[in-house]
């Protein structure tokens, strides 16, 4: 029932960009001098999401993933750059009223389902609130019966309506935090690393429902996560974040078969995999740098090992899908799709 | 049994304890909830809660048990005067549980509808500032920026006055602006309201800190996420999870209110001594304290005592059992 990809991408991302003041306070920088000090998360990065695909941004933790998904949704002005959903703007003052009407298209999974719903509220009431608060359905009894519908899509029982969060499991809680997201009738749902909380066991059944769901409903996703097993599962397009830029951006299957960015070969050479036993394996290099203080030039070039002096000087443009003078130079070769 | 044999843990004590089967569902489960099974395990607890329960209705049901009304003149008899406790007095022979004041009034009775009044004000005023406290601490730590830096630094300044200082100070601008025909029957309500605005303070810091807590966990953010506004978060989101540190100093204010109406009483500024609370009647009492009719100024001493003693017992306990890193 998936819509077909249309011409028009659901979510455009232009130039974002989100610098943090992570100054001293003013009365300490007075005291023992120094000077402000800013950390840019989000490093004008680009993207653009079709109605109906996963979207995965993968990168270390400190990479700014997560401070991307906060803009996307809303919930953190953009420094600089600009989020479109549906041609409409997320930030800008003049589309407000329309913004408002969009916002229950707009849905968010959290990382931890021990935070994300409020523990002193039952579980029927949180995945009510959606629909009350943006006045969805009138009727209670009409609620109640579409709380206990929405329940049983995540695979849960009408009656765990009743119960507190604390009496759920964290996959349950997931699933709950799930059903609330639907029950707006979301197009749209940034998972901020939805199962990096949960037992390997209970990832692969929330992310087998997420897919189910998305095929029955048409949900579009931007994933984000740290763990390429359960990206390469989910998303049919992939970017690779480092330090607050997409260094590479690809296809699902073209980024596993063909990783061109030598960071993404560092990342896909680290991951176990059966076909490797009895081989050695190359261990991820060195640390993602300070971002504060990030490297000048190519911010990866610290740990790369085709940095030449030009990495260290210029910072590569986003070309061709990956952002790295080593591969526009083709000094290093670009592994074919098998 | 072994000398290092580990403590029962709780899963074991709660078997080897009385199962209710009984109960219904919900009842059993309550019965077997973190929170009554600490009170059923401590002895401290029990004990306060009792005694406090049992002062507590005593001063409800006061017009129904007391032996007398001791603020009815037609009720007293002087002949019964400075009768000592359980003694027969020499012309009337009744005897008196905790013998009488000079005009022949029963102490116990007096201490029936002392507390009484002690206790209202100590109730009421606990509300008053738990009312100013929690609306303040959540606007500040919510909102944050200005706002917060300005409610804070009141209740900084607040807190660095005694707080009975703040009462007399309320009570002196009440004794200057009120007439003194009506000063008697406002007492009650001014002594609320100088002992609530005194406490404020420690409210809205817990509930500041709480609440700042509260708001950077991410169930914060899914209401935010469905364009909640701020005040509707507050009150249906944040409130009800900062009431747990809160209720702690609600019972150990409610000791503390309750011995700052004694103290202002004590020293003539609080209840009048037509309507007297504990504090009034240890004022009185402690006239007679080198005649020898020690009862007039102990008994209602003891009974104030024992009353802040068992509440402050029992809020001691509740702020361990709602906060297991004191465990």
């Amino acid at each position: 029932m998936s819509p077909p990809a249309s011409a028009a991408p659901y979510v455009t991302v232009r130039d974002l960009r989100r610098v943090f003041d992570v100054s001293k306070p003013w009365l300490n920088r007075m005291l023992e001098g120094g000077e402000k000090q800013f950390l840019t998360a989000v490093d004008d990065i680009s993207f653009e999401i079709a109605r109906g695909e996963t979207f995965a941004l993968v990168g270390e933790s400190g990479s700014g993933k997560s401070t991307v998904a906060r803009m996307v949704v809303g919930l953190l002005p953009p420094t600089a750059g600009e989020v479109t959903i549906t041609g409409i703007s997320m930030s800008s003052a003049a589309a407000s009223a329309e913004r408002q009407r969009m916002r229950r298209r707009i849905q968010m999974i959290f990382q931890d389902p021990y935070a994300s719903l409020n523990p002193r509220w039952r579980v029927d009431r949180i995945v009510a609130e959606p629909i009350r608060a943006f006045d969805l359905i009138k009727e209670e009894r009409a609620i109640v019966a579409r709380v206990g519908e929405l329940l049983t899509l995540v695979g849960l029982h009408p009656d765990d309506g009743k119960k507190y969060p604390h009496e759920f499991s964290g996959g349950q809680r997931q699933r709950i935090a799930i059903a609330r997201a639907l029950a707006s009738n979301a197009e749209f749902i940034v998972c901020d690393e939805p199962t990096s909380a949960l037992d390997v066991s209970v990832q692969a059944q929330i992310l087998n429902l997420m897919r189910d769901l998305q095929d029955r409903l048409g949900l579009t996703y931007l994933f984000i996560s740290h763990n390429l097993a359960v990206v390469r599962h989910m998303a049919t397009r992939i970017g690779v974040m480092y330090l607050g830029r997409i260094v590479e951006i690809s296809g699902g299957h073209e980024l596993f078969a063909a990783p061109k960015h030598p960071y993404t070969r560092m990342l896909l050479d680290a991951v176990p995999d059966l076909g490797m036993t009895g081989k050695q394996r190359v261990p991820v290099q060195g640390e993602i740098p300070n971002p504060i203080d990030p490297p000048s030039g190519c911010t990866f070039n610290p740990r790369c090992p085709y940095a030449n002096d030009r990495c260290r000087r210029e910072t590569p443009p986003l070309n061709e899908g990956v952002a790295c003078h080593a591969v526009h130079e083709r000094r290093i070769d670009i592994p074919r799709a098998a | 049994m072994d000398q290092h044999a580990p403590a029962p843990t709780r899963t074991e004590a709660a078997l080897a304890g009385t199962p209710p089967d009984r109960l219904p569902g919900a009842l059993a489960r309550a019965w077997d909830s973190d929170f009554l099974w600490s009170f059923r395990h401590s002895p401290v607890a029990i004990v306060s809660s009792l005694v406090a329960v049992a002062m507590i209705l005593a001063a409800v049901l006061a017009p129904w048990i007391s032996p007398q009304n001791p603020f009815d003149p037609a009720q007293l008899d002087l002949m019964d005067g400075l009768t000592p406790p359980m003694t027969p007095n020499e012309i009337s022979q009744r005897i008196f549980i905790l013998g009488t004041d000079p005009q022949g009034r029963d102490m116990y009775s007096a201490i029936l509808y002392g507390s009484r009044v002690s206790l209202l004000v100590g109730f009421a005023s606990v509300i008053f500032s738990m009312a100013i406290g929690i609306t303040l601490g959540l606007a500040a730590g919510y909102l944050g920026g200005r706002t917060e830096a300005l409610i804070m630094r009141i209740a900084d300044i607040q807190l660095s006055f005694p707080a009975i200082l703040v009462a007399l100070l309320v009570f002196g601008i009440f004794r200057g602006v009120v007439p003194p025909a009506q000063q008697e029957q406002a007492t009650l309500w001014v002594l609320i309201v100088a002992i609530g605005l005194s406490n404020w303070a420690q409210y809205a810091r817990t509930v500041r800190a709480t609440t700042m807590v509260e708001k950077s966990k991410v169930y914060v953010d899914a209401a935010r996420l469905i364009g909640l506004k701020s005040f509707v978060i507050m009150v249906k989101h944040v409130l009800p999870n900062v009431t747990g540190p809160v209720l702690v100093i609600a019972t150990i204010n409610l000791a503390l209110a309750i011995i700052e109406e004694a103290t202002l009483s004590f020293l003539g500024v609080g209840m009048p001594p037509t309507q007297p609370s504990l504090g009034t009647l240890i004022r009185i009492g402690q006239q007679f304290l080198f005649s020898g009719e020690l009862w007039i100024l102990a008994s209602p001493a003891l009974a104030l005592i024992l009353l802040a003693l068992s509440i402050n017992l029992l809020g001691d306990w509740l702020r361990d059992v709602l906060n297991p890193r004191l465990r």
